[in-house]
């Protein structure tokens, strides 16, 4: 199985049913995946902090999700997890590619980047980073798993290791 | 569409809130934004489906979208301040797409950051609330005239006929209580009201 499919079925094991996104390039098999299975009920989002917040109200009446972002999209949220998420406890389940390593073009995408571990990190926020679809299942269902048990977020960073990154960088890098 | 904003009374949020809560009958969820339209909220009477906002200004429509879509059977109700709602107005987009019939948003409209020092708003010049909902595709959307046609406006399940916005222009008073600064708490009760709590010995 891909990598995303395989976190998409991690995701249904886990009653993870609403998904709140702004796309990114890499997240897009994701996305797909999302939009073609009627298991889940996707919601595009204007914002990453809206998504969050849309995915704080579902959680709190009883519907598990995920919100999915980019780099840049997560520089958008600390305001939301410092005042939303971790004072009230929510399992809110993060999915984010990491853009701005690994053959970026985009010097904003490699500087926003450097601000999301340490934001995390500020947050005391687990966050794993998952590099290839030998480990990713182990590591995704039991932080699912523990997120939601001891009603705390997690953040799943995307790797290029393991989504190949981004294409439109590789084929810019080219040049 | 006229861009002209409507005649309409200034009225009281403090008010206008205790009118809208002694009207709901079937536990509606209402998520009360930052400030003022929680502390009014709580001052209207605590019912176990108030959510309070302490913070994350201009997320009251999606927490509220969040709940709708969660328990599509039960009205939900966001309040959210003029200033909070230009925060994110793309929450009014997203929810026109989505359209969840069960929403239902009230805009408080003082044309001021009121609690953080009475700055204008935009909506103190050239921005109308309704317009812009409208423009997003919120059809059903409209400038409150007074209180009578706030009452009729309210007077109706709010499980059906959304999403709907209800803009109302208010005077520049500030919200009557202190909402307890407890997030997990709230939270709890939130979700215990919503049915949604985890089953345990300590609610016996
Ligand atoms: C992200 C963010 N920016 C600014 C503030 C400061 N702040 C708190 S409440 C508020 C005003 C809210 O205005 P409005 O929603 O119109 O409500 P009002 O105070 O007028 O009742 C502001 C600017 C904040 N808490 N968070």
């Amino acid at each position: 199985m891909n990598w995303s499919d395989s976190f998409l079925a991690i995701l249904k094991d886990n009653d993870v049913r609403l998904i709140s996104y702004v796309p990114d390039n890499v997240l897009t098999p994701l996305l797909k995946g999302v939009t073609a299975d009627n298991y889940f009920l996707p919601v595009g989002a204007t914002r990453e902090d809206e998504a969050i917040g849309t995915l704080s109200g579902a959680y709190m009446a009883g519907l598990r999700g995920a919100a999915m972002m980019q780099t840049s999209g997560f520089a958008l949220v600390g305001n939301t997890l410092a005042s939303l998420v971790v004072p009230y406890q929510i399992p809110a389940i993060m999915v984010i590619s990491e853009r701005g390593t690994m053959g970026e073009f985009n010097i904003g995408q490699s500087l926003v980047a450097r601000t999301m571990r340490p934001t995390l990190d500020a947050l005391g926020i687990a966050h794993h980073t998952l590099t290839d679809t030998a480990t990713m299942p182990f590591i995704v269902d039991s932080s699912i798993k523990q997120a939601f048990a001891t009603q705390a977020p997690v953040a799943f960073i995307l790797s290029p290791l393991l989504t190949g990154g981004n294409p439109a960088a590789h084929a810019k890098l080219k040049v | 569409m006229s861009s002209k904003r409507p005649l309409t009374k200034t009225m009281s949020r403090t008010a206008l809130t205790r009118t809208l809560v002694q009207k709901l009958k079937r536990d509606e969820a209402v998520i009360g934004g930052i400030g003022n339209t929680n502390f009014d909220l709580f001052a209207a009477g605590h019912r176990p489906q108030n959510f309070y906002m302490l913070g994350s200004m201009g997320l009251a429509c999606p927490i509220a979208l969040g709940v709708a879509l969660a328990q599509p059977d039960r009205g939900v109700i966001a309040l959210e301040g003029d200033g909070s709602i230009l925060m994110g107005l793309g929450c009014l987009a997203t929810i026109a797409n989505l359209k969840p019939r069960n929403l239902t948003i009230i805009i408080w409209d003082n044309a001021l950051y009121q609690i953080t020092g009475k700055q204008p708003t935009a909506t103190s010049a050239a921005t109308d609330i309704v317009a812009v909902a409208r423009g997003v595709g919120i059809a059903t959307s409209e400038w409150v005239r007074d209180e009578a046609h706030f009452e009729k406006l309210i007077d109706r399940r709010f499980d059906e006929g959304g999403p709907a916005l209800l803009a109302v222009k208010i005077d520049d008073a500030p919200g009557q209580g202190q909402t307890p600064r407890d997030p997990a708490l709230i939270r709890n009760r939130f979700m215990k009201g919503l049915g949604a709590a985890r089953a345990g010995a300590l609610d016996a």
